[in-house]
């Protein structure tokens, strides 16, 4: 089934191209809803057993070397899988007006993105890890390219080039791999590692584990790399940054919890505190770029820099909570950041400006519109009971419990995030209404079409932020298996006090529980 | 001896790909005056090439050495001689209706494309300093007339006097290397001097074997467009006619590198220690000068020229690594390499049209809405020099990365793929102006693609992604016809 999912998307591709230009929309709808709705049917039997892959294929797919078409779903991939799913029928409804020409490519393309995204989430071999990863480059890149904004071409180039740069590094790392374990099957690898028949020296390992960082720092972006970032989501069409924002940039985080920290679990913490450095300096750095941004795309992008800045330091604090919080924060960034691009593109289609100064005082006129877009920055800045607050708590409680001055720098990201999102809430929505503007306005509350497709998103907000641990327990149990395996073979240098030892399996779970009523314990 | 004076009949079988095409070129020569239609001489040298495959099967299976060792018949020189047969195949599809279009079809043009065929299949099998001098020279002659082909065109007639010029000169440092090592070891033939050089009896100075190899290596550095002898390859594939660059940046190219490798291989294998540093560097130097030339090309034959000699370095780091995989790397890399290259002339070659007007880059914008097909190909081909997963060329170079890293050659592997992100930019700039500029003036009136190049460029494109999902296919072949490094 899980192949099902993955490769209807290719099929929807082929298919895509070949109905008629003014169909594309409603076929790319239909097809990517049914996809949603047989994705759910992966939910059941990961939820029964979260810390094993389940619907495992494992065939052969090249003879020499042997590379395995190897794939299987765990408690880590599968909310990301059904975010992918889910969010491509929403992104279809905002570009159902958006997009005037070559429609049949767009639809196309937004397919073949849906396909490489999958595969990167359930792939289970390096090789077809990196097919993958290579694949999804490919529609975005044209996304951007043919449908954006004015300077599409230059933030399309500059997106492959980033990735392209920091993946052929991650490709030395992996044949590297291959090398001296003899497979490029992910699980084989770690099991030769678990056995002692794999064996890493330090000056292997950390090389390896750089090449594989970079490369996913590059897609996070963590600061240093982010500059691709604000050009792509400023210059690609809505759908395109929803996308991007809500499941490309997984791709790296998830590429750091799912194979960094295993694969390296000593150069990993070898390298934490620099990593971590540089998270919380993104953290800041990217609330505080976007506090000062005129434009309102751009300052969402940066507030993404800042958001998964928190992922990073999430995944590098080491402990279950702070990894729990790093994975859930993916899903609430890629909710509530794929909600406010939304709401920013749909804001251009009236305004057709992306400049703060151009609107103000809207609220009066599509007081509907205004709420929603309340209601997402609350989340955004994690107002508690909606869903950002707790993947950010649990986070500032994990690497509170490792040094305490790394919660207290992120959570002056905290505090940034709430000043520069109310305030563009107050810069856009209330003040006075140039005429302007109030033309551009008038009688332009939500359509059907555009309460369809943020709703979806709203509820979500809601139900991740009230009732968490439904998504958390699975996660929480996968996070527990990778962390054990980070300790393997490991020789322990690691002097931070863990006053909380999150080592056994139901631990995670009840820690969590006391997280979410807002009991902090750190210290 | 008499008996021994005509060749026996498997001697005959195993050169029997070259003396068939012999014949039918110099056929063609004497029809050329008889006939009147020329579109005749396509069908036959169609048929001519599938015949000379055809051959080459059967030879393959009567392995072994000819014709006092000279010609060797084993499966690297089966996998060769059918590479450089199809690209002959493919051309000739593409040629038939540029010449028309130029008025210029001649019986001429197919016989020399046939004979520069006769010289890359002798380089292919060629067991002996000698016949591989007489395979470059036949296969390079050739070339040279068809580069200046179209003889009132100023631009071929430049490009094929520096082509000429420049590789005369480069096969004499061939010819002198020859000499050398003929003096030292007392032979030219490839498995003599293997012995010779790894007897313990050889006292001769190694700097004096090592500078034959040398002069060797500025011979073949020059046939493949290695640096610092790749300055020919720009200025002769964009003067030459497009099917004419197609054809010489895939078929002699891929027979130079088939005798390069048997030479170095074969005779020169005992001192390998002394030759591997100075191809990784070769190779460096070649894919850093080819793809950072490249990024400032205007000129879309030009850009290819740069991009091929770029590819020329990847092979050479494959070739560095000296290892049985390698050569099973370049082997494979290669066979794709030809697909999506004269996939990607066959679409400049079309886009050009009548005295190659529209070759700058700029002129396809807007390609892919006025042409969608087309433009959809020629990102295939894009996509497939620039190694993006699902296409032959990523295999390619990761096969050729894979056998670099397996022989330490660690830098090279990541300065190699760091010079790949950089290729990356100018494939890029195609698709940019193809699919996201306003379609120019160029896009306007495109005739209907003629049927030869429309299957020309399908199938390039099909076996691209063939052998992106399915690599296996060809590289089990090329893993059974390897060249087996003697240890």
């Amino acid at each position: 089934m899980l192949d099902l999912v993955l490769f209807l998307p290719l099929v929807g591709f082929l298919l895509a191209l070949l109905v008629p230009a003014e169909k594309a929309k409603y076929f790319a709808l239909i097809f990517s809803l049914v996809l949603f709705v047989i994705s759910l049917g992966l939910i059941g039997p990961v939820l029964a057993n979260p810390g094993e892959y389940s619907f495992v294929t494992n065939t052969q797919w090249i003879s020499t070397p042997n590379i395995r078409y190897h794939i299987g779903l765990d408690g880590l991939s599968l909310w990301l899988v059904i975010l992918t799913t889910f969010l491509t029928p929403l992104a279809v409804l905002v570009s159902w007006k958006y997009i005037g020409h070559r429609m049949k490519e767009y639809y196309a393309f937004l397919i073949l993105l849906e396909f490489g995204v999958i595969g990167v989430f359930v792939s289970l071999d390096l090789f077809l890890y990196y097919v993958f990863w290579e694949v999804g480059l490919v529609p975005m890149y044209f996304l951007i390219g043919i449908w954006g904004h004015d300077r599409r071409i230059y933030a399309a180039v500059k997106f492959f080039l980033y990735t392209m740069v920091g993946s052929v590094l991650m490709l030395v790392a992996i044949i590297y791999l291959y090398l001296k374990s003899g497979t490029f099957d992910y699980t084989v690898i770690l099991q030769q590692m678990a056995s002692g028949q794999l064996k890493l020296t330090p000056e292997e390992a950390l090389p390896l584990f750089l090449a594989f960082f970079v490369a996913f720092a590059i897609k996070v972006p963590l600061f240093p790399l982010h500059t691709w970032l604000p050009d792509a989501h400023v210059e690609a069409p809505t759908a395109g940054s929803v996308m991007l924002a809500s499941v490309m940039l997984k791709m790296g985080t998830y590429g750091l919890v799912r194979y960094c920290l295993p694969l390296f679990p000593n150069a990993a913490r070898q390298c934490a505190p620099w990593i971590v450095g540089l998270a919380i300096i993104g953290i800041v750095y990217g609330a505080l770029v976007a506090l000062v941004q005129p434009n309102m795309k751009k300052l969402v992008a940066y507030s993404s820099v800042s958001h998964l800045g928190f992922v990073v330091l999430g995944v590098f604090s080491f402990n279950q909570l702070a990894l729990d919080g790093a994975v859930y924060q993916m899903l609430n960034h890629g909710v509530s950041t794929g909600a406010l691009f939304m709401l920013v593109g749909m804001m251009y289609e009236r305004r057709h400006s992306l400049e703060i100064s151009d609107y103000g005082g809207v609220a009066t006129q599509v007081p509907h519109l205004a709420t929603v877009f309340l209601i997402t920055t609350l989340a955004s800045v994690g107002l508690p009971l909606l869903n950002n607050f707790v993947g950010e708590l649990l986070v500032l409680q994990g690497a509170a419990m490792v040094n305490i001055s790394w919660a207290v720098f992120a959570a002056l990201g905290v505090i940034l995030s709430a000043c520069y999102m109310l305030w563009l809430y107050q810069r856009v929505f209330f003040g006075r209404t140039s005429h302007e503007t109030a033309h551009h306005f008038e009688h332009a509350d939500l359509q059907p079409r555009e309460w369809i497709a943020v709703l979806p998103l709203l509820a979500l907000m809601v139900w991740m932020g009230v009732a968490p641990m439904g998504f958390l327990t699975p996660i929480s149990v996968a996070d527990n298996k990778t962390l054990q395996q980070t300790k393997l073979n490991v020789e322990f240098k690691v002097a931070a006090p863990t006053p909380v030892a999150p080592s056994a399996t139901a631990a995670p779970a009840v820690q969590v529980a006391q997280t979410a009523t807002g009991v902090t314990n750190a210290r | 001896m008499p008996a021994n004076l005509w060749p026996s009949s498997t001697d005959l079988l195993r050169f029997g790909p070259e003396i068939l095409l012999t014949l039918i070129g110099t056929l063609f020569m004497v029809l050329e005056p008889l006939l009147d239609g020329k579109r005749i001489f396509r069908t036959l040298s169609i048929l001519t090439l599938l015949g000379a495959a055809g051959v080459t099967l059967a030879a393959h299976d009567a392995p072994g050495l000819s014709f006092s060792n000279m010609v060797i018949v084993d499966g690297f020189a089966t996998f060769f001689r059918l590479l450089v047969l199809g690209v002959a195949i493919l051309t000739v599809f593409l040629s038939g209706d540029y010449l028309e279009k130029e008025g210029h079809e001649t019986g001429e043009f197919y016989a020399l494309v046939l004979f520069s065929v006769v010289g890359q299949c002798i380089m292919a099998c060629a067991n002996e300093l000698i016949m591989v001098f007489v395979g470059i020279e036949i296969s390079s002659i050739a070339s040279y007339i068809l580069t200046g082909y179209l003889r009132d065109d100023k631009r071929n007639n430049e490009a094929a006097i520096k082509y000429f010029l420049l590789g005369s000169f480069a096969t004499a440092f061939l010819l002198y290397g020859v000499a050398w090592i003929y003096g030292l070891t007392g032979s030219t033939n490839l498995t003599d001097i293997r012995t010779v050089l790894s007897s313990p009896n050889f006292t001769n100075s190694a700097s004096l074997v090592g500078m034959s190899a040398a002069l060797m290596f500025v011979g073949f550095a020059f046939k493949v467009s290695a640096a610092p002898f790749q300055s020919w390859a720009p200025d002769v594939y964009q003067g030459a006619p497009s099917p004419v660059s197609a054809f010489m940046s895939a078929g002699p190219k891929a027979a130079a590198f088939a005798v390069f490798i048997r030479v170095f291989l074969t005779a020169y294998g005992p001192i390998s220690d002394t030759w591997t540093p100075l191809v990784a560097m070769a190779a460096l130097a070649t894919m850093t000068i080819g793809n950072f030339a490249a990024l400032r090309q205007t000129n879309i034959k030009r850009l290819l020229a740069y991009s091929s000699i770029a590819h020329a370095g990847y092979v050479l780091v494959a070739i560095a690594a000296h290892s049985t995989v390698g050569t099973q790397a370049v082997m494979f890399y290669l066979a794709s390499y030809v697909f999506m290259n004269v996939g990607a002339f066959a679409v400049v070659t079309y886009f050009a049209r009548k005295g190659e007007q529209y070759v700058s880059i700029d002129d396809l914008s807007g390609l892919a809405v006025r042409q969608p097909a087309m433009a959809a190909m020629l990102t295939i081909f894009m996509l497939s020099l620039i190694g993006v997963p699902l296409t032959a060329g990523f295999f390619g170079k990761f096969y050729i990365f894979k056998a670099a890293l397996d022989a330490n050659l660690v830098w090279l592997t990541i300065l190699g793929l760091l010079n790949s992100a950089v290729a990356a930019y100018y494939y890029l700039r195609i698709l940019v102006v193809m699919y996201m500029r306003e379609p120019g003036e160029a896009t306007n009136n495109m005739d209907e693609a003629p049927f030869a190049l429309r299957v020309t460029v399908w199938a390039s494109a099909l076996a691209t992604l063939v052998l992106g999902v399915m690599p296996g296919l060809l590289l089990d072949v090329a893993g059974r016809w390897v060249l087996a490094i003697a240890r």
